[in-house]
């Protein structure tokens, strides 16, 4: 079966893959590129561990193919922080203790940010329903949402 | 120098809440989980699994598969260890199938090739022929005398004759005269309850990379939450002498149980041997549904008498769990935690330990309590509904304490199981007003805590920083613990400790991150190894100032003369001992290698607000408080991370939670879109409150804290769905069907 | 399988035509991606349209309605100034479906064309009155949405025909719109029961209605009893209980995984009620709290 070239920018850079037509999004960046960032816990497009954004808009990359990201603009959690500065939501969530095990966090992450830049003061319910995609088993919800709230209006303060 | 002494005041850096030591690499996708690992020339590995919940296997056919080009090699049975027995039997058995599949997803064959797709189309052309058996997957079904025998000769010795072959274990347990005390009862409230299974529903499936040569020398790499007994079951299962297999555990994305057990490491294993290449293999989502460890589902009998005034009569409770295709299903758990919240005269409990086709179970957060209590304190709320009781006040008023008889043995020491009960009763929560509609349900839950083998080792670098190798993975922070407690004991700044989960040639065995004593156990051992490297120090300090070694003691990270009769010198910072180590005997290493065994119980008190829709049966949780006793809170924001997760977790089993099996013995729900674990938007915020008693058998008095949590929600739940919509549910999960059932029951009288 | 990024429906018709094996078309992929993974099919041939001018453009049509391209994802019709104005219940449908994650991605013809008797946006469209105009190489036909589904997976389209835009009549004055679905969770999962209620006022009096009813019927199905139970009231009491009885009445559901006869049966009388309550109200104009 023959490759797809693909030309696509990931955090900024133009990168360049070949992936079969089968492969995801996802695949690709976790085995053919090296960021394992983004993870696969579901595949199906039911956890959100996968989350990147595609063009600015949030999507699974486990329901996005590879071959898709042609010409598009791709933003992962290895994107997030500006060199060794984290994301003002990255400090939260470590100083708020909102993550546990860890594995859901980079999908948070970027779930979030992309909340923050649509509606920068968003409700708790707001929150909690914009992350429905993005499941976490460890800390049953609380300390990511006071993170979130809290980055939200630290960064309102600061704009 | 008093080394052993409880330490309950006076921290200063214990109780406080610093970032975790992985912090920046969890949040910016460095950190590295079970799939993130590679090798150069590394294979793909797919496992090929029964669609049949119980098959003869009568022939694998795999020449189609290694003909596709890019296969590697397959393993089939064939490929590992014979001869083996009991456990490790069960063990190989349920990681790769023999004659039999003995459940939906049971593994029959594995195949690795050169990338994921080809490994996966490999799959697709391994030929199995089944001759289809009788199946049975539910608990009071496999016991019935018309089940079909899933295993002749499973059961063991503590079995009474008479029952089916598939009860595998027996168990009974309790003190005191029942009947006598159900007579002496004013209301004697009998109830059935039956819970379906749930699975921990960790988001991370299970991943590992393994590389095992000609010369028997393997290596490792597997998300667990514990890589010793890893080692040593692949390394039976494989042949394998155990020193000759170093295995590294990842980072682990949630476990709760779950990764205590072994399921692809030693497929990966023969994979590798087969085709002398580093073979990595990740399960997906649906094969962690249907070939992991689950819970098990459960059938209830319980009888509970009470004297109008509140004092609990007597207690009975039969337990039969269903944990899969193998024995071990935890019944003993659930018969001995069912009324261990309370000072009984009379209980008895009893447990069946029963076999049907479906995955063997694992542990799940407690396991076997949530149901016991889930069951119990249904009764017990019931109780206080017909006798107007306040079921704060009861519970109060039957609680175990200090002193008192154990319904499952043993004598209590110190526990917290009241001052949850009081702190409960304090809290806000329990008398605000409820909206029509809402109800409030309470429960208490108990787990026993566990030590178990443990080892560390504490170096301390040149510039009097400190290295600190323990052997238990960090499922949820516990590297910020365990370096509170060493920086405590060192007098060091908590960012001068460096935590690392060490790989299995580097530390003595350690037994799994399991029994919520990590924080306990390892905490313990870092606290002791600490001290020991502190007596090291003191000894350098003493042979300096030419004194004898215990007239310098430590404080505030210098050694000091112990007394005005010691000798005036100046304190001797950590950093001006350790830069000279080299000349002045070497390394200083503190070390703990033992089994700590003053695990304390921890017991908790949970109180709900429901909300129920009448038209639709549809539950809502508004309010929730957790009150636990944590003996003492090292880092008490992972201590609320622990019961809000636990508390989280209870809600699932209570509303939503459950496998699925059709008639045709298959998982129905192996999805996230199926199996319904909470959304962000499903829970309300959990309120905490840290209780702590302190533990007489740890050195600051830290009981665990990671499993307790789980054990009220069930019945919290249930007890606050009564309060709202007057039906009783004895059944998990509450689905809205369920409830809307009820309901119409209840109006049709 | 064979990829293909046609940037003409002409292109894409004769790539679908002369395929053989099963043809997929890629919008959102919410679907088709989820059963290559599943490994419940992977398509022999798919056809990426989304580089198909026209295909992501949401366009208000000189006589009021609306023309919806076909890779226009939920999360653009929630975004859209006033498409949600004029066709809340359809906005709101297809905003149920999946996460935020699932919205940046998923359309819906996608959901019409999965064929799932539980898709959200189907009832909403259906009650609406929605059409979709199919294109084939046999010419083009506008189809009513409700004749799309012919049962669980199966849609009336022939082969090498697609989809090529959906279009939603002008909003009435005095209409309004709702669709309400029952799940065990807030989110994440999939209707156990659906209903979409479309309506026109004359004063307080219903005039016209249409009631479709999802995860009931190996199709979601259009219920005329239910709409002309309520016709002509101003859904007082009594016409909310010949509603219900007619919505329950039209069921004949599964007991499955997701829900039992019993629980959607009655339910979908539930909904029904409940949709209508807020149909009613944006059709007297009453703006959502």
């Amino acid at each position: 079966m023959s490759k797809i070239h693909v030309t696509t920018t990931i955090n900024g850079d133009q990168v360049e893959y070949l992936c079969d037509p089968r492969e995801t999004l996802l695949d690709v960046l976790r085995d053919r590129l090296g960021l394992t960032g983004a993870k696969e816990g579901c595949g199906t497009g039911d956890c959100g561990a996968c989350s990147v954004t595609l063009d600015g808009r949030l999507v699974c990359s486990c329901l996005v193919l590879g071959a898709e990201a042609e010409g598009h603009d791709i933003t992962t959690i290895e994107g997030m922080a500006t060199g060794e500065e984290l994301h003002p939501l990255q400090q939260k969530f470590i100083e708020y203790a909102a993550l546990q095990c860890g594995i859901c966090t980079p999908g948070i992450l970027v779930a979030t940010e992309a909340l923050l830049k649509k509606n920068p003061n968003p409700t708790e319910t707001e929150v909690r329903y914009w992350l429905a995609g993005n499941l976490c088993r460890c800390t049953g919800y609380d300390k990511i949402i006071r993170a979130v709230m809290d980055t939200a209006a630290d960064m309102r303060e600061a704009s | 120098m008093a080394l052993d002494a409880q330490k309950t005041n006076g921290f200063t850096q214990v109780g406080t809440r610093p970032n975790r030591p992985d912090g920046i690499d969890k949040v910016t996708g460095r950190a590295r989980f079970g799939a993130d690992a590679t090798a150069p020339g590394m294979l793909f590995a797919t496992i090929v699994r029964s669609p049949h919940a119980h098959a003869r296997i009568k022939n694998i056919d795999t020449s189609k598969a290694t003909a596709l080009a890019g296969v590697k090699g397959v393993v089939t049975r064939s490929d590992f260890a014979t001869g083996l027995t009991g456990e490790n039997w069960n063990i190989l058995e349920n990681v790769m199938a023999g004659d039999t599949a003995l459940y939906d997803g049971h593994a029959v064959a594995a195949v690795a090739a050169t990338s994921a797709l080809i490994a996966r189309d490999a799959a697709r052309l391994i030929e199995v022929e089944y001759e289809a058996l009788p199946h049975v997957t539910d608990v009071d079904k496999a016991m019935a005398d018309d089940a079909p025998v899933i295993r002749a000769g499973a059961a063991d010795k503590s079995v009474p004759e008479g029952l089916h072959p598939n009860v595998v274990r027996y168990h009974e347990s309790g003190h005191g005269d029942v009947e006598a005390g159900f007579a002496e009862a004013d209301l004697v409230i009998k109830d059935h309850f039956k819970t379906e299974a749930t699975h921990q529903g960790y988001i991370e499936p299970h991943a590992c990379l393994a590389t095992l040569g000609g010369d028997g020398k393997g290596e490792l790499w597997c998300c667990t939450q514990g890589h010793w007994n890893v080692q040593k079951i692949c390394a039976a299962l494989l042949g394998l002498e155990t020193a000759n297999l170093r295995v590294t555990a990842s980072e682990i994305g949630g476990g709760f149980g779950g990764k205590t057990a072994v399921f692809i490491e030693p497929v990966a294993l023969a994979l590798a041997r087969k085709t002398n290449k580093p073979v990595k293999l990740v399960m997906t989502r649906s094969e962690v549904f249907r070939a992991t460890g689950p819970t098990s589902s459960t059938s209830m009998d319980i009888k509970i008498g009470m004297k109008k005034d509140g004092i609990i009569t007597a207690a009975e409770g039969t337990f039969r769990l269903q944990g899969g295709a193998f024995p071990g299903a935890p019944m003993e758990f659930t018969a001995m935690c069912a009324f261990a919240p309370y000072a009984l005269k009379n209980v008895h409990q009893v447990g069946y330990d029963v076999i049907a086709n479906r995955p063997k179970q694992a542990a799940y957060r407690a396991p076997g309590s949530p149901m016991a209590a889930f069951a119990v304190e249904s009764v017990i709320d019931e109780l206080c509904n017909q006798l107007d009781l306040d079921p704060i006040e009861t519970r109060l008023k039957n609680a175990s304490k200090k002193g008192t008889k154990a319904s499952f043995g043993p004598m209590f020491d110190r526990i917290g199981l009241v001052e949850t009960l009081e702190a409960a009763k304090s809290h806000p929560h329990y008398t605000a007003s409820l909206k029509a509609g809402q109800g409030r349900g309470i429960s208490c839950g108990f787990w026993f805590n566990h030590g178990g083998e443990t080892a560390v080792t504490l170096a301390l670098s040149e510039d009097g920083t400190a290295q600190l190798a323990v052997g238990t993975p960090d499922i949820g922070g516990s590297r910020a613990s365990m370096a509170l407690m060493a920086a405590e004991e060192l007098g060091i700044p908590y960012d001068n400790v460096r935590v690392t989960i060490a790989d299995t040639a580097t530390l003595g065995y350690n037994e799994v991150s399991h029994g919520s004593r990590v924080t306990y156990a390892s905490g313990l051992a870092t606290i002791e190894a600490a001290r020991d490297a502190v007596k090291r120090l003191c000894g350098r300090a003493a042979a300096k100032w030419g004194i004898p070694e215990d007239a310098v003691k430590w404080e505030n990270g210098c050694a000091v003369p112990s007394g005005p009769n010691a000798g005036d010198f100046d304190p001797l910072p950590i950093a001006e001992i350790t830069k000279r180590m080299g000349a002045t005997g070497g390394p200083i290493v503190g070390h703990f290698e033992a089994t700590p065994e003053g695990a304390g119980v921890s017991f908790a008190t949970h109180i709900v607000d429901a909300e129920v829709d009448p038209e639709t049966g549809k539950t809502s949780v508004v309010r929730y408080t957790v009150v636990q006793d944590a003996g003492k809170a090292i880092h008490p924001t992972y201590v609320e991370g622990q019961y809000q997760g636990g508390a989280a977790q209870g809600i699932g089993w209570a509303l939503n939670e459950e496998y699925i099996y059709g008639e045709d013995g298959r998982l129905q729900n192996a999805v996230f879109l199926d199996y319904r674990i909470p959304v962000a938007s499903d829970l309300p915020m959990i309120d905490t409150v840290i209780v702590e008693v302190p533990n007489p058998g740890h050195p600051y008095g830290v009981r665990g804290v990671g499993e307790t949590s789980i054990c009220p929600p069930l019945a919290a739940i249930a007890n606050a769905v009564s309060a709202a919509a007057g039906v009783r549910l004895c059944e998990l999960p509450m689905s809205p069907p369920r409830i809307l059932a009820a309901l119409e029951k209840q109006r049709d009288g | 399988m064979h990829y293909h990024t046609p940037t003409s429906f002409d292109d894409a018709i004769a790539i679908a035509a002369e395929a053989s094996g099963t043809t997929r078309f890629l919008a959102g992929g919410t679907d088709v991606l989820v059963q290559m993974r599943a490994d419940i099919l992977t398509p022999d041939t798919l056809i990426n349209i989304k580089g198909i001018s026209g295909v992501q453009d949401i366009t208000r049509m000189s006589d009021g309605g609306w023309q919806i391209g076909i890779a226009v994802s939920g999360a653009e019709m929630s975004e859209h100034p006033n498409l949600g104005s004029d066709w809340p219940g359809v906005v709101e449908a297809t905003d149920l479906i999946g996460s935020t994650q699932i919205q940046g991605r998923c359309t819906m013809v996608g959901n019409l064309c999965n064929a799932s008797p539980a898709a959200d946006a189907v009832p909403a469209m259906v009650a609406a009155g929605a059409s979709v105009t199919v294109t084939g190489p046999g010419g083009t036909r506008q189809v009513a949405v409700e004749d799309i589904p012919t049962g669980p997976g199966k849609t009336s389209l022939g082969t090498g025909e697609m989809i090529t835009a959906v279009h939603l009549p002008p909003r009435a004055s005095q209409g309004g719109d709702a669709y309400l679905r029952f799940i065990p969770r807030t989110e994440m999962d999939i209707a156990v029961v659906g209903c979409g209620i479309n309506l026109r006022l004359d004063g307080e009096t219903i005039t016209e209605a249409r009631v479709a009813l999802g995860a009931v019927a190996p199709t979601v199905r259009l219920v005329p009893e239910a709409a002309e139970a309520i016709i002509g009231t101003t859904l007082d009491d009594a016409a909310l209980a010949a509603l219900a009885a007619a919505a329950s009445a039209a069921c004949s559901p599964i007991d499955d995984k997701r829900g039992t006869v019993k629980f959607r049966t009655h339910v979908a009388g539930v909904l029904a009620q409940r949709a209508a309550k807020i149909a009613y109200a944006r059709a007297q104009g009453e703006k959502d709290s």
